[in-house]
């Protein structure tokens, strides 16, 4: 079980000062290394003696990974870039500005300091059982404790579970799928770019992992093209403090419209599965249609379709409805609907 | 290296969670090496078959061209069990080894499949079929001692024709008993923990130790099934098998090879003349258990 000995098992660290570097280390120790990104997801793992890696890597010396760069079509973001200048980032301020609001609302000013936007995205995921250090499917083992009669399961998935009902934490994940971001990955096999909601797996897939990075591929930037730059977008977190907190769920969205009607949107949510989840029926259903109240219920009711609550998050299921439509009808239209 | 996963349960005990997924290779590699050992042995070292006995001219005379051996409903299942167990095994070990999709729900479906259809087969085969047929007799045993001092340049005489099928096919059968039945036992009860359509999970049906221990056994038997499997297909496709292989696809052998590997006394088959008489000395021959 989990003790807090705030003493880290001995471990050798490797401060790398290029990509390169980092991922022949990386390359070298295998499923051995653990990355080590801003350190805030890394430190808990550590402290509590759960992971113990036998090298960590940490990326925090490679300046090629800490910048925005503006590209021909868009912007590069690289991945050890803190969720601090995400936020205050003029150009993603003005035309990415789905991506500032929610990198604003992760955690506190000091955790955005040191958090970073790819530690955001690849960040492990918070149940508590898991994190205990519990013998449960994502740990290795055979059970979940959570999706139990008796588990404690009011931050859990309403979607998507398979044997493990574990969600993913990010703010950030499901804005980039908003924004069609494109993760660059190196890989032992060269580079890499996957979509966005790509880069996220489900249980399904690998019961371990909430991302496809696999031991010796490093997420090295998140590009984001210019299609939906200046759109309208829409970002809520819902969380138990508003002050500092993980999601309880939230919503991205960003559209263009044309007069009343939604030309095109992309829209995502996080914390009810496993993996940040693009609506692509809902995409579908509201494409054309008039941006009002009726739209936005509709567009709820479709979001979620396949639900199945456990024990203590029945509420999470009227809470992404609502998140839904008051993403696609705007917060004015939107009553609160239980 | 232990053959077994560990972990620390909540309570403090430590339980065996799964096998080490290393014997997956060490499964397929042991079938692909008794394979390449046996192909080498038939082609270099083994001695024609000699068998006691002939079949009397006049028993010879009465077997029709295509000896019924496989009824449709046997070959039905056959070819069911095989298609839901290889479903099984590519949805069980190809996550583990680096293939990664979504798994779970397959295997279970296909699973479901394999349970009914052995159920289906435990009952038709024991009302319908020669239940017996499948199971090593006395025969089978006195015929083993024989090759096996012969293999040896022992002195023995020369064992008898087959009944329906060879003791080899037998022992597998067996085998196959063992390895099924305890996948399918532990794969009902873990069907509890994953979401079904059929009860609701409750992964606390039994302590950590005995889910433990269902899982290294669910474990054991799968991998074991990886070697057995490539074994079956293997004797399936070489050459001097072909006629067994071909009577699960088209329900008969021919006369010719029955005559060469099979007593007609230990496998009686009905013929023109003896299907109003039913002349049969062991067994009902028309019907199989394998």
């Amino acid at each position: 079980m989990a003790v807090i000995r705030d003493v880290m098992p001995a471990f050798e660290l490797f401060q790398p000062s290029s990509v390169a570097d980092a991922q022949k280390l990386l390359e070298q120790h295998g499923p051995d290394a653990w990355v080590l990104a801003g350190g805030l997801d890394s430190f808990d793992w550590l402290k509590d003696r759960i992971r113990k890696p036998k090298a960590v890597v940490d990326l925090s010396g490679i300046e090629e990974l800490r910048s925005v760069r503006t590209t021909g079509d868009g912007i590069e973001i690289g991945a050890m870039t803190t969720l601090t200048e995400v936020v205050n980032h003029p150009i993603i301020k003005q035309k990415y500005g789905l991506l500032a609001q929610a990198a604003e609302l992760v955690a506190s000013p000091q955790i955005r300091n040191q958090g970073t936007l790819g530690g955001n995205v690849s960040q492990d995921t918070r149940c508590w059982y898991y994190r205990g250090g519990w013998p449960c499917y994502r740990a290795g083992g055979n059970i979940c404790y959570a999706d139990t009669p008796e588990g404690r399961n009011r931050e859990h998935a309403i979607l998507h579970a398979d044997r493990c009902v574990a969600v993913n934490p990010s703010d950030s994940a499901p804005a980039l799928i908003a924004l069609d971001a494109r993760f660059v990955l190196r890989t032992p096999k060269g580079e890499r770019v996957v979509d966005a909601e790509d880069y996220f797996i489900g249980p399904e897939i690998d019961i371990t992992r909430l991302h496809i990075l696999q031991p010796g591929d490093l997420l090295t930037a998140i590009r984001i093209p210019s299609t939906w730059a200046g759109a309208q977008f829409y970002f809520e977190k819902i969380r138990d403090r508003n002050v500092w907190d993980f999601p309880l769920m939230n919503v991205a969205s960003a559209m263009v419209t044309s007069g009343d009607s939604i030309e095109r949107i992309r829209i995502a949510v996080n914390g009810a599965a496993a993996r940040p989840l693009r609506l692509k029926a809902v995409e579908d259903a509201v494409r054309g249609k008039p941006r009002n109240t009726a739209t936005g219920e509709m567009a709820g009711k479709l979001a979620v379709q396949g639900a199945v609550p456990l024990q203590f998050n029945a509420y999470k299921i009227p809470l992404m409805r609502n998140l839904v439509k008051r993403a696609i009808s705007g917060v004015e239209e939107a009553t609160w609907a239980s | 290296m232990g053959f077994l996963e560990w972990a620390t349960s909540p309570w403090g005990q430590s339980v065996p969670i799964h096998i080490a997924w290393f014997l997956i290779w060490v499964s397929a590699i042991a079938g692909l090496l008794f394979l390449m050992v046996h192909a080498t042995y038939v082609m270099y070292f083994a001695k024609a078959r000699e068998f006691a006995g002939d079949s009397s001219p006049q028993a010879s005379a009465g077997i029709p061209k295509h000896v019924p051996r496989h009824s449709l409903v046997a070959r039905l299942f056959h070819w069911i069990m095989a298609a839901s167990m290889f479903t099984l095994l590519f949805t069980a070990f190809l996550p583990k080894v680096g293939v990664q999709f979504n798994w779970v729900t397959y295997h279970w479906i296909a699973g479901v499949v394999l349970t009914v259809s052995i159920i289906f087969h435990i009952i038709h085969a024991s009302f319908w079929l020669d239940f017996w047929s499948i199971w090593p007799d006395k025969t089978d045993v006195h015929d083993a001692w024989k090759r096996i001092r012969r293999f040896f340049g022992m002195s023995a005489a020369p064992p008898r024709k087959f009944a329906k099928y060879p003791l080899e096919n037998k022992l597998f059968h067996g085998v196959i008993i063992l390895c099924g039945l305890s996948v399918i036992l532990t794969g009902v009860f873990m069907m509890s923990r994953v979401r079904t359509i059929f009860f609701p999970r409750n992964p606390y049906l039994f302590s950590d130790m005995t889910w433990g221990l269902m899982y290294v056994l669910h474990g054991l038997a799968g991998v074991g099934l990886i070697a057995l499997v490539m074994m079956h297909v293997y004797f399936g496709l070489r050459p001097e098998k072909r006629a067994i292989t071909k009577s699960m696809i088209f329900g008969w052998m021919d006369r010719d090879f029955y005559l060469k590997e099979h007593d007609p006394k230990r496998w009686v088959v009905e013929t023109s003349s003896s299907s109003s008489t039913s002349s049969r000395v062991e067994g009902r021959g028309l019907t199989d258990a394998g």
